[in-house]
């Protein structure tokens, strides 16, 4: 689908502007609807529709595997990083009261951490699920 | 007004299923379960739950039906004809829908305000959370301070679904030649 001028031209527009929603949805999650979960999935939108125009190969020299391994893990250890370290402040696993040294500000603070490390884990799942089949047909 | 809404999603719904398993075209078949998406999506929309429905047509809509597009790549796209009468299924699929019709006349009516489900916690976080968090969006207050460990285990699970693809089919590694291998060919 490389060869197609108006398809190249009109994802390259869209790929920031839909990067840009899933940022939009991670963190005005606190606000309105969304959060990690939404916000990763749009976020992977954004990487699928370059692999779908421009082919799995280009997307792999993008997002090399080796760091999507790495970010895919990332995301988890930040989630359960925040619940340790909470832990280690004094209060409970996952009570981010400890946080910061008001407890507003510091379930503030975890509730975003928390956020964001879904939003990495499931937007680098969702590329790695996509590029694992989609990468088996044989490329031009 | 409502109902009318209702009615007509519903309705959509439920053509839309027929569709998807009267088609033997997948492509056409993986189409109808992505407008089969959006429209649960839509109805999710109807009774508040944004949050959902947003989840719904992102993955519903949007992800899964690239996956069954990438997989119909692989797998072509013309169904096969059943090598045995779809008799017996059709029996368990009745009786088991018939027994969770049966199941929701229990059920309390939607939106009722004395259900198990509004006087156990709900209440609480709804109260609290204003003080105890300070966050508008209770959703996102739920899921990531109330239930920050269902949410860690969620997340483990996706994680493990991302190791277990990894370990399945594989990233192929990018060769320093453009030609590929004969081992890549296979």
């Amino acid at each position: 689908m490389r060869d197609n001028p108006v398809l190249r031209v009109v994802t390259k527009i869209a790929i920031p502007l839909i990067l840009l929603f899933a940022l939009y949805v991670q963190f005005h999650g606190d606000y309105g609807p969304g959060g990690g979960f939404q916000a990763g999935v749009i976020f992977a939108a954004a990487f699928i529709l370059y692999a779908l125009v421009f082919g799995t190969r280009a997307a792999r020299t993008v997002v090399p595997p080796a760091v999507l391994r790495t970010v895919t893990a990332l995301g988890l250890i930040l989630f359960a990083g925040v619940g340790t370290v909470s832990q280690l402040l004094g209060s409970q696993f996952l009570d981010y009261d400890a946080l910061a040294d008001n407890p507003l500000h510091g379930q503030h603070i975890g509730i975003f951490l928390v956020e964001l490390g879904v939003g990495i884990t499931v937007a680098a799942v969702m590329i790695t699920l996509f590029l694992a089949f989609a990468g088996r047909q044989d490329e031009p | 007004m409502i109902e009318l809404v209702n009615f007509v999603l519903l309705g959509l719904l439920a053509v839309t299923a027929l569709a998807a398993i009267r088609l033997h075209d997948l492509f056409a078949v993986t189409m109808m379960f992505g407008i089969y998406s959006l429209l649960a999506a839509v109805v999710f929309v109807v009774l508040d739950a944004v949050d959902v429905a947003f989840t719904e047509a992102a993955v519903g809509v949007g992800i899964s039906t690239i996956l069954m597009l990438a997989t119909i790549g692989l797998v072509g796209r013309q169904e096969r004809r059943p090598s045995h009468r779809p008799l017996l299924p059709l029996a368990v699929v009745i009786v088991t829908g018939a027994a969770l019709v049966y199941g929701t006349l229990d059920m309390p009516g939607f939106g009722d305000p004395d259900a198990p489900v509004q006087r156990h916690v709900a209440p609480r976080y709804l109260e609290q959370s204003p003080e105890e968090i300070g966050i508008p969006n209770v959703v996102t207050v739920v899921l990531a301070s109330y239930r920050g460990y269902d949410t860690l285990g969620e997340l483990t699970v996706i994680f493990t679904a991302g190791v277990g693809i990894l370990a399945l089919l594989g990233l192929r590694r990018r060769r320093p030649s453009t030609q590929p291998t004969e081992q890549e060919k296979t």
